[in-house]
C-alpha cells in the first residue's frame, strides 16, 4: 500500500465528511421559511412570537449566515455539537455515554453476518446445486426480504413471548452481569446481521463460482496440490475481494437498521435520543447524532478500503 | 422470462387490491369500535379487530394502498427527476455530468433512515414528507444508471443517424435514446419501488412516517406490539403482508434485471 495512495483516501474521507456536515447545516436553511418558527409549529398552529425570538437567539439564527457556518464548523473541530434545545444537556455528553452502545451492536451483528455468511457461501459455492446450495438460496431470498424491524418484532414474539428462552429486550452492562448483557445481545444482533448474512452468502458464493473457474485454480489441482490449500491460498484470497467491498457497501443499510433494532430491543444506543429528538424536533440534538453516524459510516468505508487494499495491491498500486 | 410470471402476477395482484380498495365493500379501516376491542375473527371480519377495535383485514389492504401510494408517488418522482438529470450529464458530459450527477452521491454518504430522520425533524411527519425524502434518497441511482446507459449508447449508429438528420436534441434524447435504456431504468425503477415499501414501514413502525389514525403495515405492527401477549396474530398478519410483498417485489426485481441484461442470469 503506498503512502500517497493512503494519504488520497484519507483526504477523500475527510472532504466526504465537510461536505456532510455542509449539508446538514444547510438543510435548516433549505427549508422555505423562518427556521425556528418551522421548528416550533405543530399541526398548523403558528407558534408564539416571543418563544419563536427565544428559538431564534438560541439557535444564533439571528447572525449572517456565513457567520453561522463559521461557528458550526468551529464547533465541530471543537468537538462541540451544541446543547439540545429540549434540556440543555451537551449532545456530545450524550453521543459519547451512547455511541459505544451502539458500535458493540453493529460489531456483533456483522461478526455474525460474517461468521454465518461466508462459510455458507463458500459452502454453497463448492457444492453447486445440491441441497444446500438450493435451501441456503431460498432461506437469503427470504432474509433478504424481511425489514429489521420486523425480524426484531417476530424474535421478540417467538423467543420472547412464545417460548419464553430469551429476554424481550433492554440492556445490562458488560461489567454488572456479563451473562446477561450477552443474552440481551444475541437476538438485537440477529436481527441486525441477517440481511447482512443473506447478502454476504451471496456475494461469497457468486465470487467463489468465479474464482473456482480460473485457470491457475486448476493448475493448482492438476499440480497435486492439497485440495484445503487450493481452497484457501488460491481461491479465497482471491474470492474474499469482492466481498469485502460489498460488507462496506452495506454499512449505510446496517447503520440504518441499527436505528430501529435498537428500538425494538430497548437497546439504549443512538436511537433512543435520536428519536426522542426527532419527535421533539430538537435539531441539535438530530444534527448531532445524524452527523456522527454518517462519519462513521464513512470511516468504516474508508477502514474497508484499506482492508480491501491489503488483500488485493493493485487497488492502491500507483 | 418464465421466473417473471409468479412474482409479477402476485405483484400486480397486490397492486390491483390496493387500487381496488374503496369498491371492495370494506368496514372503514379508521372507524374505531372500543367494545370488540382485540375481537377473534368472525365472518364479517375475517382477519379480526385491532386495539382501537378496528378491522384488520380492512386496514391491511387500505394499508397496502398508502404503502403502495408513498411507494409508486416516491420512485416516480426520482425516476422523472433523476433520467433528466442523467439524460442531460451523459449528452453533454463534462461539468454538467458533474453537476448534474455526480454531485448526486453526496445523498449517498449518508445512511438512508438517518437522512430520512433529519428531513422529517424539519418537516414533521406524514405521508408527504415520505415521499420527498424517498424521492431524494433514490434519485441518485436513476441518476447513475441513466447516466452510464446514455455514455454507453450515444455513439450509438441509430444515434448518430438521427443527429445527421438534423434532429433536436430533445428529440434525440427522448425519441432515440431514452427507448433504447429504458429497460435498466426499469430494473431502477422496480428496485426502488421496494426499497421504498421498506423503508416508509420503517419509519411508521417509529412513529415517524405516516400519522395514525391511517392505515400503514408500519403503524399496525406498531401498533400489535403492544398487545402481542394477547393477540400475537395481530403482529403476524401485517408482518406477513409486508414480508411476502418486499420477497415478490425483490423476485419481480431480479427477473427483470435478468431479462434486460442476459449476463447476469445464471448466478
Amino acid at each position: 500500500m503506498s503512502a500517497v495512495w493512503f494519504a488520497h483516501r484519507i483526504l477523500i474521507a475527510l472532504v466526504l465528511a465537510w461536505i456532510v456536515a455542509t449539508i446538514v447545516f444547510m438543510a435548516l436553511h433549505m427549508v422555505p421559511g423562518d427556521p425556528a418558527e418551522l421548528l416550533l409549529s405543530t399541526g398548523g398552529t403558528s407558534p408564539d412570537p416571543a418563544t419563536v425570538a427565544e428559538l431564534r437567539e438560541k439557535l444564533g439564527l439571528n447572525q449572517p449566515i456565513l457567520v453561522q457556518y463559521g461557528s458550526f464548523l468551529g464547533g465541530l473541530l471543537r468537538g462541540d455539537l451544541g446543547t439540545s434545545l429540549v434540556d440543555d444537556y451537551p449532545v456530545l455528553s450524550e453521543i459519547a455515554l451512547r455511541l459505544p452502545r451502539t458500535l458493540e451492536l453493529i460489531f456483533a451483528g456483522t461478526l455474525l453476518a460474517i461468521a454465518i455468511g461466508v462459510p455458507a457461501g463458500v459452502y454453497a459455492a463448492l457444492h453447486r446445486g445440491g441441497r444446500f446450495d438450493r435451501i441456503a438460496s431460498g432461506v437469503t431470498a427470504l432474509l433478504l426480504a424481511i425489514p429489521v424491524f420486523v425480524v426484531g418484532t417476530l424474535l421478540v414474539l417467538l423467543f420472547a413471548q412464545t417460548l419464553r428462552l430469551m429476554p424481550a429486550g433492554g440492556f445490562t452492562p458488560l461489567t454488572q452481569d456479563p451473562v446477561l448483557h450477552l443474552k440481551l445481545l444475541t437476538l438485537p444482533a440477529i436481527a441486525i446481521g441477517k440481511g447482512l448474512a443473506a447478502v454476504l452468502f451471496r456475494m461469497t458464493r457468486a465470487s467463489m463460482l468465479d474464482a473456482l473457474a480460473n485457470d491457475y485454480v486448476r493448475t493448482a489441482r492438476a499440480k497435486g496440490l492439497a485440495p484445503g490449500r487450493v481452497l484457501f491460498v488460491h481461491v479465497l484470497r482471491n474470492a474474499l475481494n469482492p466481498v469485502v467491498t460489498v460488507l462496506g457497501l452495506q454499512m449505510g443499510t446496517l447503520l440504518g437498521g441499527t436505528v430501529l433494532v435498537e428500538y425494538v430491543f430497548n437497546w439504549p444506543g443512538l436511537s433512543t435520543p435520536l428519536l426522542r429528538a426527532v419527535e421533539a424536533r430538537d435539531y441539535p440534538m438530530v444534527v448531532g447524532i445524524v452527523l456522527t453516524i454518517s462519519v462513521l459510516f464513512l470511516l468504516i468505508n474508508l477502514i474497508v478500503e484499506l482492508i480491501h487494499a491489503v488483500l488485493d495491491p493493485r487497488v492502491s498500486a500507483p | 422470462m418464465k421466473r417473471l410470471w409468479f412474482p409479477g402476477a402476485f405483484v400486480a395482484l397486490i397492486i390491483l387490491i390496493a387500487i381496488a380498495a374503496p369498491v371492495l365493500g370494506l368496514p372503514d379501516p379508521v372507524r374505531q369500535d372500543i367494545a370488540r376491542r382485540l375481537a377473534a375473527p368472525t365472518a364479517t371480519s375475517w382477519l379480526g379487530r385491532d386495539e382501537f377495535g378496528r378491522d384488520v383485514l380492512s386496514r391491511l389492504i387500505w394499508g397496502a394502498r398508502t404503502s403502495l401510494g408513498v411507494a409508486f408517488a416516491s420512485a416516480l418522482t426520482a425516476g422523472l427527476i433523476g433520467v433528466v438529470l442523467g439524460l442531460i450529464g451523459g449528452w453533454s458530459r463534462g461539468t454538467a455530468a458533474f453537476l448534474s450527477v455526480r454531485s448526486m452521491d453526496i445523498i449517498l454518504c449518508f445512511p438512508p433512515v438517518l437522512l430520512a430522520l433529519l428531513v422529517v425533524t424539519l418537516l414533521g411527519p406524514g405521508a408527504a414528507t415520505l415521499i420527498l425524502v424517498l424521492s431524494v434518497l433514490y434519485l441518485p441511482g436513476f441518476a447513475r444508471v441513466t447516466y452510464s446507459e446514455v455514455l454507453s449508447v450515444r455513439g450509438r449508429d441509430y444515434v448518430e443517424a438521427t443527429r445527421a438528420l438534423g434532429g433536436r436534441t430533445w428529440y434525440i434524447l427522448l425519441r432515440t435514446v431514452l427507448p433504447n435504456i429504458a429497460g435498466p431504468i426499469l430494473v431502477q425503477l422496480s428496485l426502488a419501488v421496494a426499497a421504498a415499501v421498506v423503508l416508509e414501514s420503517g419509519l411508521s413502525f417509529l412513529g415517524l412516517g405516516v400519522v395514525p389514525p391511517a392505515p400503514s403495515w408500519g403503524l399496525m405492527i406498531r401498533g400489535a406490539r403492544a398487545t402481542m401477549e394477547q393477540a400475537p396474530l395481530l403482529l403476524v398478519w401485517p408482518c406477513a403482508a409486508l414480508t411476502l410483498t418486499i420477497l415478490a417485489m425483490n423476485l419481480l426485481c431480479d427477473a427483470l434485471r435478468d431479462a434486460v441484461d442476459p449476463r447476469t442470469s445464471g448466478r
